[in-house]
């Protein structure tokens, strides 16, 4: 076992207040939505009723989300701990992924007000993909809380105590004599159901997530539409899972200024290379199965996006195969970023690029619309900064 | 232990490829949903609607829906497509020229759009809280706005693009053709066929329907027929010269068959009809689902996995 430490240092700083402008922006923005109705802020529409929210906060954000589950497969299953210092910053970036996509998708839907009909059983429709998506993400959102309760608990008290004087007595009494520490060690007892459970749920909504588009038949562009969907977006959302640890952890070390966990990334990033190439084999198998091989090169402006898409897969994957790049920060750093924005595109093709409702039909994303993402994700870096530093997340440093 | 916890493994992973893996969708669609006995339906010709649009008013009469202006004065209702204001439309084709009526060359022709009322319909098995269903009869599809959540995969998942959502308010609801079901009880139907002055639509059982279509392909160019009005079933009448026809009904099997049909001389894709196969995509997706998750043995399995290996693995750690 490893120790973990909060980072300590001031959480007001200049980039942290560019943050809370961003979102301050944004719940503006949202205000406003609220009241006019989406076509206020966005530019979505009948033909185009999915835009960024639906694509970047949810698809894109939920997947770069899968670092916890990426990392639980690898220490919890596989039974490799040497790993176990990446789980908890790892699980940190899954609980704002998730809880944030949530957030985007209660700012998207548009009767907000009764999303509870998910869960009654006389309207719960187990044949729709959409319902299984809605009632994992929500449960796993959940379930991310509590496995990430222990580091909130365990902390609790220093937090607490970082508190300056001056502000010690806005807090309640209740907050101020509180002391998690006996439920904590409850908690651990059973918190492998909680893991467990983190295992399944993903690995059941990451592969839906690609099957949503299944239904949309010839709206989908041949070059993405195929049974394979559920496959593939399973092994993108893994690959992208372990692609954010190895990116976050290379910034935070720059960032923080604190020691390189190079050994360990080195050898996480040793299974990318099947994953991509498992990826590869199956979307190219399938192209190839179905006879549209051909419509790589045919499709003008998609055949582009395509190969962009895939060759931001091959790169990571030509670097990752030689084990003195998997040895160095800026040959990780930069396969990561690689394919991050691989599965990311992928996602972006198969939902807004290549998804043709017919002619007349354009969509591209309003400024108000790019700006309610952006406070987004603002706000999911703030939230970030402020708990690894009050919260014993990070690994404790051996020298700095 | 070593051993048993490996066997474990194996079991849990087993159910992790029958989580991910899935067959050629071809292999995996579950059976498509049959007609209907007892289906009402629309039947359109193109070749004897003229284009007046009163079923268009008609239709806002009867259920209620506000004008939707495309020109700046704003005088009159003027729909340029369907909208969450507009549950039906007639629209134009035009080709070079635009002499000859129903012709594809240098020629014209009207089309009428709305619900299909399909027979497998892609949005009821999108929605995922059942505000889209089926009436078990009449094949009626309907909207509850009491159980719809707003997140639009209807409109994703349909291929016609037929609902559509009210992106201007703050309480939206989707909004789509019922086939005027509340008309039935007081002797009413589809006020689009109930109005046409020349039996372009005319509402029925589908089955009477489809007959009907096929009568008219039979039906030899430049002969004098009848072609009912209003119902399919009516005595009333007109008397008319036979125009050709495209030898094709529209959604008798598209998509795995509608309750809205078509005859029209101008191919239906120029139209703007998508070309669909036999096959309907509700049928792919949810045969691709229930694979995955049939009776939940898959997750079961692979969550009993996991807990037994996590379990194990947590607490060799810990001591």
């Amino acid at each position: 076992m490893h120790e973990t430490k909060p980072l300590g240092g001031k959480i007001l700083t200049k980039p942290f207040l560019v943050l809370t402008g961003l979102t301050l922006f944004a719940v503006l923005l949202v205000i406003i939505r609220y009241i006019f109705g989406l076509a206020s802020v966005t530019n979505m529409s009948d033909g185009f009723p999915w835009g960024i929210w639906i694509t970047y906060d949810v698809l894109v954000g939920t997947a770069l989300g899968c670092g916890g589950y990426a990392i639980a497969i690898l220490v919890y299953v596989l039974n490799k701990w040497q790993y176990h210092a990446l789980v908890r910053p790892a699980t940190l970036t899954s609980v704002f992924g998730y809880t944030l996509a949530g957030i985007s998708i209660l700012i998207d839907i548009g009767r907000y007000w009764q999303p509870y009909n998910l869960v009654l059983p006389w309207y719960a429709n187990v044949n729709s993909i959409m319902f299984e998506v809605a009632a994992c993400v929500m449960t796993y959102t959940f379930v991310l809380w509590i496995e990430f309760a222990p580091a909130l608990m365990e902390g609790y008290r220093h937090a607490l105590a970082t508190v300056p004087e001056k502000w010690v007595k806005y807090v309640p009494k209740v907050a101020r004599d509180f002391d998690p520490t006996s439920s904590y060690t409850k908690l651990n007892r059973w918190i492998f159901v909680f893991v467990a459970v983190g295992v399944l749920l993903p690995t059941m909504h990451q592969s839906s997530l690609g099957t949503l588009m299944v239904i949309a038949g010839r709206k989908l562009h041949p070059l993405w539409q195929t049974g394979f969907l559920p496959l593939l977006f399973l092994i993108s959302a893994i690959t992208m899972g372990y692609s954010i640890v190895i990116f976050e952890s290379v910034l935070s070390s720059l960032g923080f200024k604190r020691p390189m966990e190079t050994d360990m990334l080195a050898k996480v990033s040793g299974i990318m290379p099947w994953l991509i190439g498992a990826y590869l084999v199956i979307r190219f198998g399938d192209l190839l199965w179905r006879g549209q091989a051909g419509a790589m090169f045919t499709s003008g402006f998609l055949s582009f996006m395509f190969l962009l898409e895939n060759i931001l897969y091959v790169v990571p994957l030509v670097l990752l195969a030689s084990a003195t790049n998997r040895t160095s920060p800026r040959m990780l750093f930069l396969s990561s970023l690689s394919l991050i924005l691989a599965g990311s595109l992928y996602r972006f093709n198969a939902f807004l690029v290549a998804f043709n409702p017919g002619p007349g039909w354009h969509y591209f994303p309003a400024f108000s619309e790019i700006m309610i993402t952006f406070g987004i994700v603002a706000f999911e870096i703030m939230a970030y900064l402020a708990i690894v530093k009050r919260f014993p997340v990070l690994p404790k440093a051996e020298h700095a | 232990m070593e051993i048993k916890r490996r066997d474990f493994l194996k079991v849990s992973a087993a159910g992790g490829l029958m989580l991910a893996a899935n067959a050629d969708p071809a292999l995996a669609a579950r059976e498509p949903k049959q007609r209907l006995p007892e289906a009402l339906g629309i039947l359109y010709d193109a070749t004897v609607c003229i284009g007046c649009k009163v079923c268009v008013s008609a239709c806002k009469q009867h259920n209620d829906m506000p004008p939707d202006f495309s020109s700046t004065d704003r005088t009159w209702d003027d729909p340029l497509d369907l909208s969450s204001r507009t549950l039906n439309i007639i629209k134009l084709y035009k080709n070079g020229t635009g002499e000859v009526k129903d012709r594809e060359t240098d020629g014209y022709s009207y089309i009428k759009r709305h619900c299909m009322h399909c027979v497998d319909p892609s949005c009821i098995s999108a929605c995922p809280v059942s505000a889209l269903t089926k009436n078990p009869e009449n094949g009626v599809v309907r909207y509850n706005k009491n159980a719809c959540i707003g997140c639009r995969y209807c409109q994703i998942a349909c291929p016609f693009n037929i609902p559509k959502f009210q992106w201007d308010k703050a309480f939206p609801q989707i909004k789509k053709c019922q086939l005027c079901d509340h008309r039935y009880a007081t002797g009413g139907y589809s006020a689009c066929c109930e109005f046409c002055p020349t039996g372009a639509s005319i509402f029925g059982r589908v089955d009477d329907l489809i007959k009907e279509a096929k009568r008219r392909l039979s039906l030899t160019p430049g002969e004098w027929a009848h072609y009912p009005i209003g119902r399919v079933d009516s005595k009333h009448t007109s008397y008319r010269q036979v125009t050709p026809y495209i030898n094709h009904v529209y959604g008798e099997k598209e998509g795995g068959g509608t309750q809205f049909l078509m005859l029209s001389n101008v191919p239906f894709e120029k139209l703007g009809l998508p070309p669909l196969t036999d096959k309907p995509d509700a049928a792919v997706s949810e045969g691709i689902q229930h694979t995955i998750y049939k009776g939940m043995i898959a997750p079961i399995v692979f969550l009993g996995g996991m807990i037994y290996a996590v379990y194990q693995n947590t607490k060799n750690e810990c001591e």
